[in-house]
């Protein structure tokens, strides 16, 4: 299954992770055991119901939780001992998130939302004006960049979210259900950006209840009570996700 | 992540609650803008009582009779005699009669002052009388002068009192006991209104005055009305009012300011001397320095200052307080804000930051337009006192807002930077 075709360490390298809340008789097991490789240039979608862990998982990726046991490797870093000054750069640099509500910063300007990042990452103002701008324009917002999200619709409040998330370059884009609080027009937008994104070689990783949006992926991971129990590859890793090559084809 | 960055950020989370942001400024604006008008306040009440000290005359010694001391008895009785030959007439009931211990302020006491070898810091020297109440008229006009001074001409300089219109009275006046006046403003406005009194012939106690000149404005020097009085050369008040007693004050004046303690020094060693007081006996007169009285009124209305400031600086405190409160409610509102800003790398000291550099922006601009606040205030007159306004307390108490805005706003700031992102994204 894990073809290595590269010799760099894949971005994602999760060793039997486990995650447990609370203590006893109380304790839950959002996560028991979960080992995931994914390499550069896939693009996966984790599917789960609600419950099935998935969430945990995809904070525990996003170094926004650390978990019970189990070893972590993003991009060959081993995150789990890295401090809170060191998580915040790795959050900076190597990942970009995409929030089911967006999450942009209300009271500013879409530039402002997607320069963000590159603000906190020390990126000269010039230089993060332009590369902000560039991004919004990649999502097709090139004329909303002075608008505050609160005069954007959902979808082209996502599709800014997206243009924060890109605008690092990040080693690693991350959705949380990046469709789950958009119509069936926007659902379809956003997710030909993240094609786009993924036939230009990022790694991406979604996660989703919806099976529209697991099509997309080359390769869909199936959660149930905290464990994987199903991988199924449908694209090559080096290849075009699969609506596009339909589309190609 | 440049520190402008973040003072950008917190001035945006500022201006996102424009009502809010200046209600908060205003607790520290009161703070600071109290703080510097009190002091100023204070200032400028001991100022105004430090004039009014001055306007009794620089560089001056006032002696007057105290009860408590005297003498010892056998030695008193030679100082007795010795004043008698020295003095004369006027120190003539000193030694007859019953003697009591403490001997009395006489014309020959300030004779012996005005001695240039043994007081040489002493400028001049004026023996005063003092009746009080005692009622003038002047063509059916009439109006009880609450202090009839008999002395000498040097009085007008060591007391401050200069004559505006007319002149002052003479040495010749003195040794000719004429019956000429110097009257104050009050009284002037009392029997002449309008009219020149200079010239005129009042009557107190039913014995004539001539009117030689008015005495300048000197306004009101706490209870008393400094310009209700009335100075005659010392022996027609002596002869019509007061009858040749003891003196009621004798006002020494130094040579200069610099003088005042030396003159101090001789003035005692003669009254020592004169009145028989030794070692432990303690003085039948009681010196009082325009120096020394300026220093303990500065004294206390240095404690009067610090009260009104302390009272101030409770006020401060309570916006510091409004600060802390006002940075709680808003770190909790922007909780899922924070989240976001550390899921996209934010790191802790640019939480920190932001939140720390509202807090001081809030407290630096309320402490600035208190500033302004006070500056304005300070222009005005404040229940009868000109406010002075002292920089030093501008410069405290400035500080004093924006440590505030550092101590009060740490706490939220810390509460914020602490945040763990997945808990500040879950909260709605």
């Amino acid at each position: 299954m894990t073809e290595m075709t590269q010799a760099r360490p894949p971005v994602l390298d999760i060793r039997n992770v486990a995650k447990v809340y609370g203590e006893g008789e109380t304790a839950v097991h959002a996560l028991r055991g979960v080992s995931l490789r994914v390499e550069r240039g896939d693009y996966v979608a984790i599917m789960g119901t609600s419950g099935s862990g998935k969430s945990t998982l995809m904070n525990i990726i996003g170094c926004l939780d650390v978990p019970s046991s189990g070893g972590y490797l993003l991009d060959g870093t081993n995150v789990g001992v890295l401090d809170d000054a060191r998580l915040a750069i790795v959050r900076n640099r190597k990942i970009g998130f995409v929030f089911q509500s967006f999450n942009l910063i209300p009271r500013m300007s879409a530039l402002a939302n997607v320069e963000l990042p590159l603000a906190y990452g020390g990126v000269k103002a010039a230089e993060r004006r332009r590369r902000a701008l560039a991004a919004l324009d990649e999502v097709g917002l090139a004329e909303r960049v002075a608008h505050q999200p609160n005069e954007l619709s959902g979808g082209q409040q996502q599709r800014v979210a997206l243009a924060r998330a890109l605008v690092t370059v990040p080693t690693l884009l991350l959705a949380d259900e990046p469709t789950g609080a958009l119509d069936s027009r926007s659902s379809d937008d956003v997710m030909r950006i993240f094609d786009g994104l993924s036939a230009s070689g990022r790694t991406i990783v979604l996660i989703t209840h919806e099976d529209d949006v697991a099509e997309h992926a080359k390769r869909v991971v199936r959660l149930v009570d905290g464990q994987v129990v199903e991988d199924v590859r449908r694209a090559p890793v080096g290849g075009l996700p699969p609506r596009m090559a339909e589309v190609g084809a | 992540m440049n520190p402008v960055e973040v003072v950008r950020f917190a001035l945006r989370g500022l201006t996102a609650n424009k009502l809010r942001s200046a209600l908060t400024m205003l607790g520290i604006l009161i703070g600071v803008g109290a703080v510097i008008l009190l002091v100023a306040v204070g200032q400028g009440s001991s100022q105004q009582i430090q004039d009014n000290i001055q306007r009794l005359g620089a560089n001056s010694l006032t002696i007057s009779p105290s009860t408590s001391g005297g003498g010892g008895g056998g030695r008193g009785g030679g100082g007795g005699g010795f004043a008698r030959l020295l003095g004369g007439g006027a120190a003539g009931q000193q030694g007859s009669g019953p003697r009591t211990q403490a001997k009395q302020l006489t014309v020959a006491d300030a004779k012996a002052l005005a001695d240039p070898t043994s007081a040489p810091s002493v400028k001049s020297v004026s023996p005063v009388v003092t009746a009080s109440s005692q009622t003038a008229t002047y063509e059916g006009a009439s109006h009880a002068i609450q202090q009839f001074v008999g002395t000498y001409p040097s009085y007008f300089e060591a007391s401050n009192k200069p004559v505006v219109k007319g002149t002052y009275f003479y040495n010749a006046d003195v040794l000719a006991a004429r019956k000429v006046v110097v009257i104050g403003n009050t009284v002037a406005q009392d029997l002449f209104g309008a009219a020149d009194p200079v010239g005129k012939q009042i009557v107190v106690s039913g014995v004539p005055f001539t009117v030689v000149g008015v005495l300048k404005e000197a306004g009101s020097s706490g209870f008393q009305d400094a310009d209700d009085l009335a100075i005659a050369p010392l022996p027609a008040v002596q002869q019509s009012l007061t009858g040749f007693g003891q003196l009621s004050q004798v006002l020494v004046q130094a040579k200069s300011a610099a003088e005042v303690d030396e003159a101090q020094a001789e003035v005692t060693d003669i009254l020592n001397q004169r009145h028989g007081i030794t070692g432990t006996a303690s003085a039948d007169y009681r010196i009082l320095n325009q120096a020394t009285l300026q220093e303990t009124v500065s004294a206390a209305t240095g404690t009067f200052t610090v009260l009104l400031g302390a009272v101030a600086a409770i006020s401060l405190l309570v916006g510091g307080i409004g600060i802390t409160n006002i940075m709680l409610v808003t770190v909790t509102e922007r909780t899922r804000e924070i989240g976001i800003r550390k899921a996209i790398g934010a790191p802790r000291g640019a939480i920190l930051g932001q939140f720390l550099v509202e807090a001081t922006v809030l407290s630096l601009v309320g402490g600035l337009l208190g500033v302004a606040i006070a500056v304005i205030g300070a222009q005005f007159t404040i229940a009868g006192v000109k406010p002075v306004l002292v920089p030093a307390s501008i410069v405290l108490a400035l500080a004093v807002s924006v440590a505030i805005g550092l101590f009060f706003g740490s706490y939220p700031a810390n509460r914020a930077a602490k945040l763990r992102p997945i808990e500040a994204l879950r909260f709605e």
